[in-house]
Formats: C-alpha cells, sequence, structure tokens
C-alpha cells in the first residue's frame, strides 16, 4: 500500500499466494427469480499485498468478500464447481465449527457501519475480550492486557479507560478503530474491509487509510480492500479486480488500471468522477443502469450500456484476457481484446476461452 | 490582508455589486437544548454565522458531520427557528414570519433530502408524491396540477407513465428524480440540496448532478448545495463555504479556494481527499482525533484542538516538534475524559475509595511521553498536571495547562481577514501580520 505503486509481486517470484478464489458463483435462490449475484470470478492475493475490489452497488463485492468468509446463508449458495483456497486449504464445503477456525486466526472481517458490528449493550473491553477468550483462550488480567495493547495498536489514546466504556461513548472513527482492533485480536494474516470507510468523514477516513497501511506493514497483513470510491482504490491497493454485475470485468496492477483502463466500463467509471475534466460544464455519464443479473450470460453484460459495442457483443460472453498478448497480468473480459489481434480474432480467442472452461467444468 | 471590522460579506458585495442578492444570512445561530432553565449547555449547532447567496447562483457547504451544515440548510428554510440572528429572503426577514405567512413564504424555497429511500412515502404514488405539495398549497384546479405533474416527471427525466406507480419500483437515481420534482412543483426560486447524491453509485451521481444544473438554467433556480463529497462540490458550485463546529471557516470562490486553500482546516480537508489517481504525489495532513462536542466547543477558534498550525505561545517557539505534540496530546486526554460521563459504578469506586477513573495518570504520562525529551520548563508543567489530578482536581490541571502553554487560537476568538482580491475570506489567527500565514507554516511541517 505505497503512494506509488509498485509492480505486481507477480514478476516477483518470491511471494506466495495466500487466498485463490478460482471461478466462485454464488447464486440466491428465491421463489419469485435466481439471482446470480457472483457469476465465476478468479483472483488471488498474495501475502502483504491489498487487493482493492471496486464496483458499484450491486456488482457482487460484498457477496465476494462474504463468500469468502463463509457467510452466505440460505437462500444463497456457493456453486458446486467454485474453489476458495487460502493457505492451501479449500474453504468452500467445510462445516460451520472448521470454519470457525479459519475465522479465528486466519481470515478476519470488518464491515462498512461500525455501530452496526459493536454491541451497544457491552463494553468495548467486554467484546474486546470475548473475541480473545473464544479464539485464543487468553483470560483475566492477560486478556485485559491483551486488550489494551490491541486498542494502543490501533492508535487509542487513554486505552486501559477506554475499555471500560460502551461503543456509543467513541466517535465514528474510533468505533471503526475498535473493529479493526477486534479483528487484529486472532492475529490473522488476511483482512477483508468491506467499506471500512464509507460512513466516516475524510479527515477520519485519512486516518484510518493511514491505520491500516501501518498495519499492514508492521503485521505483513494481505487486505482485500472493498469500495466504492476509485480515489480510496488508487490510494491503497496494489492490485485491482473492478466488478461489474457479479463478473471482474478488469483487473490489474493499481498503476495500469488508471492510466490505461481497457474496459470501456472502468473508462466509464474514472470519466464520470466529478472534477476529471475540469472544463467541462456536464459530467460525463454511463447511459442505463446496473442489471440485477438473473440468468448464466450468454453475451457481455454490459452491452447495453457499452458505448464501444459491436454485434459479437450480443452472441459472445467474453473471458478474462490478456489486455496485451504476451504480457501477463492486466485482464479485461471485453472482447476488443487483447490488442494484437484483428477483431474476429479477438472474438474466436473468447469463443474458445469459453468453451474450454464450460468443457472443464463438465469434466468435474 | 485587511482585517474587516464588519461580517465577511460586505467586502464582497462592494467587488461584486451587480449580482443580486437573494438570501442574507446575518450571525445567525441555533442552539439546541437550551430551552428551559433546567437543560444542559445547548448543543451549538450553528454559532454565528453570516453570508449572502446571490440570485442564480450554486454555494456549496461543505463540512464534516456533525459541524451544522444541515441544520444551517434547514434553519435557511424555517424547517427549524434559528435562535438569533437575521436571514433576509428578497428582504424579508423569515426569522419572524408565522402561520400563513410562512406557508406562502414556503413556496419559495424548498428542499431536496439526502437519502431517497427514506424521504418518499412508500404507500403513495410518484404522482401523488409530486402532487402533494400542489395540493397542499392550494394551487390552481385539479386538472392543472395533474398537468403539472406530467410536466414534471418530464422535466426530470422520468416518463407520464410512471405517474402510477410506487417509489420501490424505482432505483435509487430515480428516487431522488422524484425528489427534486416534489422539490421544483411549486416554482420555488431557491432550493436547499442536502447531499443530493451521498447515497447514489458514481455514475447515477452524474446524472443527478447533470440534471440539476439544467434546470438551474432553465429554471433560474439559486442553490445551496450541502455536501461532504468536496469533488461534487467543486464541480457544481460557484462559491464554497467550509463550515466547522458551527462556524464558517473560509468562503470563497470555488476553483481558487480548491487551489490555494488559505485557512488550516480547508488545507487539512482538501489534503484528505482521496485522488483517484495513483501516481498522485500530495503531502497529507492527518488530523489527529475528532471534531470536539458543539455542546462544549473550545473557547478561541473552534478548530484550535486539531489545528496543525496552532500559535505557539513566544517562549515555546524554539520547542522541538514532537515534545510539543506530546503536551497537545496530554491536554487532548485530560479534555475527553472531562468529556466523558461517569457511570454509577465508576462514582461508587470513586466514593469507596478503589480504583479511580483518574488514578492511572502515571500510566498516561509514560504513554504520551516515553521516548520524548522533555525539557526542564515543561517537566514541571507536566508534574503539576500529574499532582493535581493525582490529588482529584482534573479541572485545575486542565486549566493550568492551558494557562501555560495555550496561546491566542485557545483564548481569542479569530476574526475574519480578506485573503484574495476576489474577497475571499478565511477566519483564523494567522492572517493577521504578528504570526505567519498558515500556508508556509504547513508546508514547514
Amino acid at each position: 500500500m505505497s503512494r506509488t505503486p509498485e509492480p505486481h509481486p507477480a514478476t516477483a517470484s518470491a511471494d506466495e499466494t495466500m487466498l485463490a478464489v478460482e471461478n466462485l458463483q454464488t447464486v440466491f435462490h428465491t421463489d419469485k427469480e435466481t439471482v446470480r449475484a457472483v457469476e465465476g470470478i478468479t483472483f488471488e492475493v498474495r501475502e502483504g499485498e491489498t487487493v482493492g475490489i471496486v464496483g458499484e452497488s450491486g456488482s457482487g463485492k460484498s457477496v465476494t468478500a462474504r463468500s469468502i468468509m463463509g457467510l452466505v446463508d440460505a437462500p444463497g449458495r456457493i456453486g458446486d464447481d467454485s474453489s476458495i483456497e487460502f493457505r492451501g486449504r479449500e474453504l468452500t464445503g467445510m462445516t460451520e465449527n472448521e470454519y470457525r477456525e479459519v475465522r479465528g486466526s486466519g481470515i478476519a472481517m470488518v464491515f462498512q457501519d461500525p455501530l452496526t458490528s459493536l454491541n451497544p449493550v457491552y463494553t468495548v473491553g467486554n467484546q474486546i475480550k470475548e473475541t480473545l477468550r473464544v479464539h485464543q483462550g487468553i483470560r483475566g488480567d492477560a486478556a485485559d492486557e491483551a486488550a489494551i495493547d490491541l486498542l494502543e495498536s490501533v492508535s487509542i489514546p487513554d486505552a486501559r479507560r477506554r475499555l471500560d466504556e460502551y461503543p456509543h461513548q467513541f466517535s465514528g472513527g474510533m468505533r471503526q478503530r475498535v473493529v479493526i482492533a477486534m479483528a487484529l485480536a486472532c492475529d490473522p494474516e488476511l483482512l477483508i474491509c468491506d467499506e471500512p470507510t464509507t460512513a466516516l468523514d475524510v479527515t477520519i477516513q485519512a486516518q484510518i487509510l493511514e491505520l491500516l497501511q501501518e498495519l499492514q506493514e508492521e503485521r505483513n497483513l494481505s487486505i482485500i480492500f472493498i469500495t466504492h470510491d476509485m480515489g480510496v482504490i488508487a490510494e491503497i491497493s496494489d492490485w485491482v479486480n473492478v466488478m461489474y454485475a457479479g463478473e471482474i470485468a478488469e483487473s490489474g496492477p493499481v498503476g495500469e488500471i488508471f492510466e490505461n483502463p481497457a474496459h470501456p466500463y472502468t473508462e466509464g467509471l474514472l470519466k464520470s468522477i466529478p472534477g476529471r475534466f475540469p472544463d467541462e460544464t456536464y459530467l460525463r455519464t454511463i447511459d442505463g443502469d446496473v442489471p440485477t443479473p438473473t440468468e448464466s450470460p450468454t453475451d457481455c453484460r454490459f452491452h447495453p450500456r457499452c458505448p464501444k459495442k459491436f454485434d459479437a457483443c450480443e452472441e459472445v460472453h467474453p473471458a478474462p484476457v490478456d489486455v496485451e498478448s504476451g504480457r501477463g497480468g492486466h485482464q479485461a473480459a471485453c472482447l476488443l481484446y487483447p490488442d494484437g489481434l484483428t477483431r474476429e480474432a479477438a472474438v474466436k480467442e473468447h469463443e474458445r476461452q469459453m468453451e474450454d472452461s464450460d468443457t472443464e467444468a463438465d469434466d468435474e | 490582508m485587511s482585517k474587516m471590522n464588519t461580517t465577511p460579506e460586505q467586502e464582497h458585495q462592494a467587488t461584486t455589486a451587480d449580482d443580486e442578492v437573494l438570501v442574507s444570512v446575518r450571525n445567525l445561530r441555533k442552539h439546541y437544548g437550551a430551552d428551559s432553565f433546567l437543560s444542559d449547555d445547548p448543543v451549538k449547532a450553528v454559532d454565528g454565522v453570516s453570508f449572502d447567496i446571490h440570485r442564480g447562483e450554486t454555494l456549496g457547504l461543505v463540512g464534516e458531520s456533525g459541524c451544522g451544515k444541515t441544520t444551517l440548510g434547514r434553519t435557511l428554510i424555517r424547517l427549524e427557528t434559528p435562535t438569533s440572528g437575521e436571514i433576509r429572503f428578497d428582504d424579508t426577514d423569515i426569522t419572524t414570519l408565522s402561520g400563513s405567512d410562512l406557508k406562502q413564504w414556503r413556496r419559495n424555497a424548498q428542499m431536496v433530502f439526502q437519502d431517497p429511500d427514506s424521504s418518499l412515502n412508500e404507500r403513495m404514488t410518484v404522482g401523488e408524491l409530486i402532487r402533494d405539495p400542489l395540493d397542499v398549497h392550494d394551487w390552481k384546479t385539479k386538472s392543472e396540477r395533474d398537468e403539472r405533474v406530467r410536466e414534471l416527471l418530464e422535466k426530470v427525466g422520468l416518463s407520464e407513465n410512471h405517474y402510477f406507480r410506487y417509489p420501490h419500483q424505482f432505483s435509487g437515481g430515480q428516487r431522488q428524480r422524484i425528489g427534486i420534482a416534489r422539490a421544483l412543483a411549486l416554482e420555488p426560486e431557491f432550493l436547499v440540496l442536502d447531499e443530493p447524491v451521498s447515497a447514489l453509485d458514481v455514475s447515477v451521481q452524474a446524472k443527478i448532478l447533470n440534471l440539476l444544473r439544467d434546470l438551474q438554467s432553465d429554471l433560474d433556480l439559486t442553490y445551496l448545495l450541502i455536501a461532504h463529497d468536496l469533488s461534487v462540490v467543486r464541480h457544481l458550485a460557484d462559491r464554497v463555504a467550509v463550515m466547522y463546529l458551527g462556524h464558517i471557516m473560509e468562503l470563497g470562490e470555488t476553483e481558487r479556494l480548491f487551489e490555494n486553500p488559505a485557512n488550516p482546516y480547508t488545507q487539512s480537508l482538501l489534503s484528505a481527499i482521496p485522488e483517484a489517481d495513483p501516481y498522485a504525489e500530495s503531502e497529507r495532513i492527518t488530523l489527529r482525533g475528532a471534531p470536539p462536542s458543539p455542546r462544549n466547543p473550545p473557547e478561541g477558534c473552534p478548530f484550535s484542538t486539531r489545528c496543525p498550525t496552532k500559535i505557539r505561545p513566544e517562549k515555546y517557539r524554539s520547542v522541538d516538534d514532537d515534545v510539543w505534540r506530546a503536551m497537545e496530546e496530554l491536554r487532548g486526554i485530560l479534555r475527553e475524559r472531562a468529556r466523558t460521563d461517569r457511570s454509577i459504578a465508576m462514582i461508587a469506586r470513586e466514593l469507596l475509595g478503589l480504583e479511580t477513573r483518574l488514578s492511572d495518570i502515571d500510566e498516561i504520562v509514560e504513554e504520551v511521553f516515553g521516548g520524548v525529551d522533555l525539557p526542564p520548563e515543561l517537566s514541571t508543567h507536566v508534574d503539576r498536571v500529574v499532582h493535581e489530578v493525582t490529588d482529584g482536581n482534573p479541572e485545575a490541571a486542565q486549566s493550568y495547562l492551558k494557562r501555560e502553554i495555550g496561546g491566542p487560537c485557545d483564548t481569542d476568538t479569530p476574526e475574519y481577514y480578506t485573503v484574495d482580491d476576489d474577497g475571499r475570506s478565511s477566519y483564523c489567527h494567522r492572517h493577521t501580520a504578528e504570526y505567519d500565514p498558515p500556508s508556509p507554516t504547513l508546508r514547514s511541517e
């Protein structure tokens, strides 16, 4: 999480993959309809790296996070071909007890609204100590000391006294720090932050982002950071996944995404940020609305809104391909790519890749 | 940089005399909970603000949550009754209006609310919702009202056949369009837009902002745009007012204010915005802590508890920055403790002579000053604080520190100073010749 992005760790082979998500499908079955909230996404998170997931509401970012944490309840279901591997262990299909252990020590999550993730009738100290007791078996004075250490590690001043206070006595930023302290209680290796700063003011957001960066350096944390704010993404991520209607539209190192956005959706999203074109009276927009996906895609889900659409977009479902062929890393799920190929050849390439993944799925 | 004896706006009026003033606000205050002699200190949500809004312009109002911007907006259209001060709307003092005069005036000023999910009645159709203000004000005949609703639907980018649908059938952006149509129904001149796009996604947000701009030029509207998203304000507003703890800290032409903020608070606020450019090299000023409670605001400058360029007393100017920061932190902790209510359990413990809430002052001092080389003159102050607190006089410790290490920012209210040739005003002690101006001071840190 540095201000000037380093090349993605893919180039440095020493980095280990912490989390590998493959073909994740999360589907919600209701009486009325089936909502395919996440549709076959694949990405990975390496050690000490921050992966940003950005998208509009309904794009499936939060469902992705909840799927990884094993928090998808009925009527939601994770597809049979989906795989979530954390440190080499397959998470899908784990029992609730096994999952608890992973949540206890491996992966922790910070939610958007700190007020709803804290219990108003217990003191902050009680809640932190509960986490310590359940996951690490620390009790009594040792738990007190551990809780104070945790509060100090998230820069809450006067920590000993604040243990006896209730969540309502904390300001919004301080509450979010408490939630982060609780997430750190189990010494996780991967921290999933689902819009942790959306409910906060910019000056407080800056404090929290700074805190997360410090913690990452100290503890070599991997972070998945979910937000709709392109500014926040630019600031903290090493690697960015742009989600649209349950799919990853584009992924790549943060510099590439912002400097050379490949997918027309990413381009549109970046252009609609106020202040991008200070001389223009009107903001640039993307026509239409985000669809709610109910069927398996047979076309490009963005084509009804796409300014660059052509005939094949309605018939071929794009696969994530390298933006420039032969150069790994930056991928876009768009029929306009790979860059070097003619349009027909590119479309053929997408058809071939989709067929491949279909037969692969059938084999299993 | 001239010191102004009058309100910040009068100077501005002089330079832009051709602009007609629509809303003129003077020394406006809105305090809550001051109505009975039994009540606690009042919450000073808006504490003496003065500004003008010119006809046809958009005035942006920015600030952190709790700074009083929404209260100010609501007070301007008389959804709240001001505690004191004056609001002149087209030369009518609206603070004294009541009854049918007030109702009649309300046609002129309407509001678009933040959350399109909770500001529309789910049981009414879109047509009824938009017609509601017309019905209330007994506007023309029934068929003319229906005609007007259809016209409004089209104007805000919805279609006539949406008339009989219910709000839940619409997306967030469309619901905000309904809210806008409703606000426009009575042909107001002045709209308060309270966070109109903060609940919307970027791509939807852009469409609503474009719509607001179109409507403004078509209908000659005047806007007060309240937002915490500074890029939205920068895009739409002609002038911006920056609010902190019930005060306007800086007010001026948008582009100039964003390019070259004068007030330390504006500087900190702007530097905190993450830029959508991973290569951006910005020098961030991270503010410590959160804004103080408006029930108990600091004396002197409202920003003094967090200001990165707070003026030090003469004799401590040479003290190391780290040491000084630690001293300020100690003050912050004492202040924070004074603010907390004591629970019954704590009071009981104190009475029984058990552990009290301030018994661990030594530990605090250790935490704050650990690794800091404290010069002797400051060391005596810290000892005195420890002494007072141990004796059970935390208030005495607080006022002692304020007396010893406080500067003008702690004791004197700043004035508004004009900081550019366009009449921009800023509320900060550092604009006087006596001290270094705020911007270079910030950069050197």
